[in-house]
């Protein structure tokens, strides 16, 4: 058996993701973070919702790497792959939406008008528009590919479908959300990364690690996926 | 594997056991200078707790995919 040589039966990077996640969700808590007007504390989210993103783009990006592999070789196995990088990537997208959407109600909307005002404006805003059509885009993906029933079909075509995805993932999620006005920041660069406006230095001391730490855990529930839709594929030749 | 799974939850609980007793230490001086209302370790004992549960779930899962692929 190759496959048992492969990084999803080793152990010590998901050792790694746990000793990350238990540093990010002690220090996370406890180190100094800038005292900011509107953000106070909850400017800690950042090891939380925006590691939610980064994760969901590094899976992404796994995935489609994984449907040109499959396209090159014709090898059925890239496109599990594929599969499911890109559900755990839409999970976490839907985290990082879900969390954003907690974070904006108590920084952006204004407290002294009722919340369904705050809500047309917030809703508006062009990054969470962006963000639900990079999801949406995704979703179809799952759709188109799960209809077909044909393996060599639904993988081909899905596989192709998936870089047409990405590709559709940059002008909505990093293009777009920045030629427009938007309430979320790092508009003039990067959110998150900015030391001068955003954050201070050593709150990169927990974001960078926090970061490794979930895109490590949602690697690891993925290739528990593949790992169940391999043996399905075996059980099913066999 | 048994022996290396034990390893890794020795080192788990170790690593939680040393993170609250690293929270009742500074209690006393952290709470009043880091924030007027402190108690914020208890946040944070319960979100690794949490975390630890979620973790624990899913080696357990990883261990039962492992059993199933050596059946197979």
């Amino acid at each position: 058996m190759a496959e048992a040589k492969n990084y999803m039966y080793k152990s010590w990077w998901k050792i790694a993701s746990v000793l990350l996640l238990l540093y990010t969700f002690t220090a996370g808590f406890l180190l100094e973070v800038p005292r900011l007007p509107a953000l106070q504390e909850t400017i800690r989210n950042l090891y939380f919702h925006v590691c939610m993103w980064f994760a969901m783009m590094i899976l992404f990006t796994v995935s489609v790497v994984n449907a040109i592999r499959y396209l090159r070789s014709f090898n059925l196995k890239y496109d599990i792959y594929a599969r499911h990088f890109a559900v755990a990537g839409i999970v976490f997208g839907l985290l990082g939406y879900t969390t954003g959407a907690i974070w904006a109600s108590y920084t952006w909307a204004d407290p002294n008008k009722p919340a369904i005002n705050s809500f047309s404006s917030i809703a508006r805003d062009p990054k969470l528009i962006g963000a639900a059509i990079a999801l949406l885009v995704y979703f179809a993906y799952l759709i188109l590919r799960d209809s077909i029933q044909d393996m060599d079909k639904r993988a081909r075509i899905s596989s192709v479908y998936n870089i047409f995805a990405y590709a559709m993932l940059f002008p909505a999620i990093w293009i777009l959300p920045r030629i427009l006005p938007s309430l979320h920041p790092g508009n003039e660069g990067n959110p998150a990364l900015d030391v001068k406006n955003d954050i201070s230095g050593n709150m990169r001391m927990v974001f960078y690690p926090a970061v490794i730490g979930w895109t490590l855990l949602g690697v690891w529930i993925t290739t528990l996926k593949i790992r169940l839709s391999l043996l399905k594929e075996k059980k099913m030749i066999s | 594997m048994m022996r290396s799974l034990k390893k890794i939850i020795t080192l788990l609980a170790m690593t939680v056991t040393s993170c609250v007793v690293f929270a009742q230490d500074k209690k006393v001086e952290m709470a009043d200078t880091m924030r007027s209302n402190g108690r914020i370790y208890v946040v944070v004992a319960v979100v690794i707790t949490i975390l630890t549960g979620l973790i624990l779930y899913v080696v357990r899962l990883d261990r039962k995919m492992s059993k199933l692929e050596r059946e197979n």
